[in-house]
């Protein structure tokens, strides 16, 4: 790879990481979306009460802007956050397992789609509020600096997100404290319904980052290369001390915004456009292309996923309910002070 | 008069002894700081931070912006990932642009997680009216947070349960509210030196007696005990009791005193209705003591109004010492 390495025409992802983390990352892009439809399949089984917020098509952003981080750096997530977890390292089986709202789940149960956290590996979790991780994720990079971890926090957000007051606060608490956070804007192009044309001022969020005095930039976020150079350049920044930047991952949901989604506000062939772009079909090709992978191996990594997904569900499916009794557990932590 | 004495009789202000808590907690912790509004160079809204950032700097006693909200998330992010914040709201009803962060975020995370994490997370608010500050500056809104499994929430009436509450919220793995009324802050008392806690969820009687309980909070207790020296001429001994902490709930004292007194009189600053009064009667009356009562519980709280400016309609919403006298009257001589 050292001639790639020196090759400036060559895709950044090929030049900057081996060949065995972009074989793991295309296998965590399967690992999401094989996930995603398992979920999917086990909704309509009824297998999982509630509602979900599906990823499909956004898998480049999950695994891409997680490239560079380690265990000790943190991410902040979203209710369509499954992926980011997937990209964080998150164990399936778990996951699964607080899908089904069982004891061995992330959560115990307790959180379900909308709050899998796994802190062990810095996800602080995804979030049912929109916007309501923004702020959390400056008060990580408030305490990286404080305490001098050396940790940088990224902070997943939709366009939705873009026009909560908190979003604004914390961008520009984030620039004037100079800290270690990136701030990743997964524009989808809707919240639920409502289209960034109709909802949003500007034409890309990322223009935003103008008024807190960081850096802004849009990226194709289906383009696995694409988003890891913005994002991993971003990470640096942070980690050499020179605050926030803003990257905005342009993508699209093939799903609906939830269960209860008519998809009445977008057109069947603007569906069909997106999955096109399927990001997971562009880095497959990217990495045979790049003789990283053979069409063979790449069909075997999405078996490999799927084989790790059904057995996540037979785990999940297996696990014990949590016991009725223990409902009230864990509001408060046993044994404090009070 | 030897030193022990000397530190015995040493008093604070309630606004000094917070400020005292949070030095110590300062000095002695590198993880604790402090965020808030004006809390740096200008020393708080109520001058309750006062120097200490001359002592700490800007790196440990912050300003943040005008960004309530924004900076009430910051401060659960930080007590979720290993600094123990002390966040401070100017006013408490600016709180209510926090509540998102408050409510959805610190409350419920740890459970949320299935107890894999906590947020030890301090929260102060300047609370109450009496300062002609009208309707945005001047309300009292524990009850709000008192409704939320998560929250931990407080309202010492003392300095010297201030100081304590403070470092014991400080020791305390779970968020906790602190609601000081802003009348208390120049109110003098007793404070002891160096470290030490006053339990969260235990109430205090603060007068014993045996024909009457009152339970009041915050600047209440004063009033309460007020009306308790004029009554006790009167021949009615009233028990008062302060309850400090409205989650959780010292069901056992409250319940003790009405089953020896058999009269049960709440009083509190907050909108009587669906208030901490309602929650101290349905105890009541969910348990024996409910028994052991001669009377109607009485419930003394806020009027069905925003807090007025004018200074005798101000006065005139809240609980005051002659209101609490013609119920204890009322009360003990069978009127109600």
């Amino acid at each position: 790879m050292a001639d790639a390495a020196t090759d400036t025409n060559t895709p950044y992802a090929i030049r900057t990481y081996s060949p065995q983390r972009l074989k793991d990352a295309l296998h965590k892009m399967f690992l999401i979306r094989k996930f995603e439809e398992g979920a999917e399949d086990s909704y309509t089984r009824g297998l999982i009460h509630g509602t979900m917020h599906l990823s499909i098509g956004q898998e480049a952003s999950a695994v891409g802007s997680c490239m560079s981080l380690s265990d000790e750096d943190k991410i902040t997530s979203t209710h369509r956050g499954h992926g980011h977890c997937v990209a964080k390292d998150a164990d399936l089986g778990k996951m699964f397992a607080e899908f089904f709202g069982k004891e061995t789940g992330y959560c115990k149960g307790r959180g379900g789609s909308m709050h899998i956290a796994d802190p062990s590996r810095g996800n602080l979790g995804a979030n049912g509020i929109v916007g309501g991780g923004l702020p959390i994720a400056v008060g990580a990079a408030l305490s990286a600096k404080r305490l001098g971890t050396g940790a940088v926090t990224v902070c997943f957000f939709g366009d939705g997100a873009n026009n909560e007051g908190a979003f604004h606060e914390s961008l520009n608490m984030a620039a004037v404290w100079k800290l270690p956070v990136v701030f990743v804007c997964e524009n989808n192009r809707y919240g639920m319904s409502t289209s960034t044309a109709r909802s949003t001022a500007v034409k890309q969020i990322a223009e935003r980052a103008a008024a807190y005095s960081m850096p802004g930039v849009t990226v194709d976020g289906n383009d696995f290369s694409a988003v890891t150079e913005a994002v991993d350049a971003a990470v640096a920044r942070a980690r050499r001390g020179e605050g926030p930047s803003l990257v905005e991952n342009m993508t699209y949901r093939w799903r609906g915004h939830s269960k209860s989604d008519r998809n009445r506000y977008r057109t069947k062939e603007e569906i069909a456009e997106w999955m096109e772009r399927d990001p997971i079909v562009a880095m497959s090709k990217l990495l045979v292309d790049h003789k990283i992978l053979t069409e063979a191996e790449v069909g075997a990594l999405e078996e490999d996923a799927a084989r790790i997904i059904r057995e996540a569900i037979d785990f999940a499916a297996a696990s014990p309910d949590p016991k009725i009794e223990e409902a009230t557990r864990d509001v408060y932590t046993e044994g404090a002070a009070a | 008069m030897n030193a022990q004495t000397r530190t015995e009789m040493r008093e604070l202000s309630y606004a000094e002894a917070i400020r005292e808590a949070m030095d110590i907690a300062l000095a002695s912790d590198d993880r604790v700081i402090l965020m808030g509004e004006d809390i740096g160079v200008y020393g708080g809204a109520f001058q309750v931070t006062g120097d200490l950032v001359e002592k700490y700097g800007t790196d440990r006693v912050m300003d943040t912006p005008i960004s309530e909200l924004g900076g009430a998330g910051v401060a659960v992010g930080a007590a979720l990932t290993g600094l123990k914040p002390i966040f401070e709201f100017q006013f408490s009803d600016f709180a209510a642009l926090a509540m998102e962060q408050i409510v959805n975020q610190a409350a419920k995370v740890r459970y949320m997680l299935g107890g894999s994490v906590s947020v030890p997370l301090v929260m102060r608010f300047p609370a109450g009216s009496g300062t002609g500050a009208a309707a945005q500056h001047s309300q009292s809104i524990e009850a709000w947070l008192g409704h939320v499994p998560g929250l931990k929430v407080v309202q010492p009436s003392t300095p010297e349960d201030v100081k304590g509450m403070l470092l014991a919220a400080l020791e305390d793995p779970d968020p906790v509210m602190i609601f000081e009324h802003k009348i208390l802050y120049k109110m003098k008392g007793h404070v002891p030196e160096g470290h030490y806690t006053t339990p969260i969820g235990k109430a205090a009687i603060r007068r014993a007696g045996k024909d009457l309980t009152i339970v009041a909070t915050s600047l209440m207790v004063h009033k309460a005990l007020a009306a308790a020296e004029t009554l006790g001429p009167e021949g009615i001994d009233v028990e008062v009791i302060d309850l400090r902490t409205i989650r959780p709930m010292d069901r056992e004292t409250v319940l003790a005193s009405v089953r020896k007194t058999g009269r049960l009189i709440c009083v509190y600053e907050g909108v009587k209705t669906l208030g901490v009064g309602a929650e101290i009667s349905a105890m009541v009356a969910e348990s024996d003591a409910f028994d052991f009562l001669d009377a109607p519980i009485v419930r003394l709280g806020g009027a069905e109004c925003p807090i007025p400016y004018n200074p005798e309609l101000e006065k005139a919403v809240v609980p005051q010492v002659p209101d609490i006298l013609d119920a204890a009257r009322n009360l003990a001589e069978g009127r109600i």
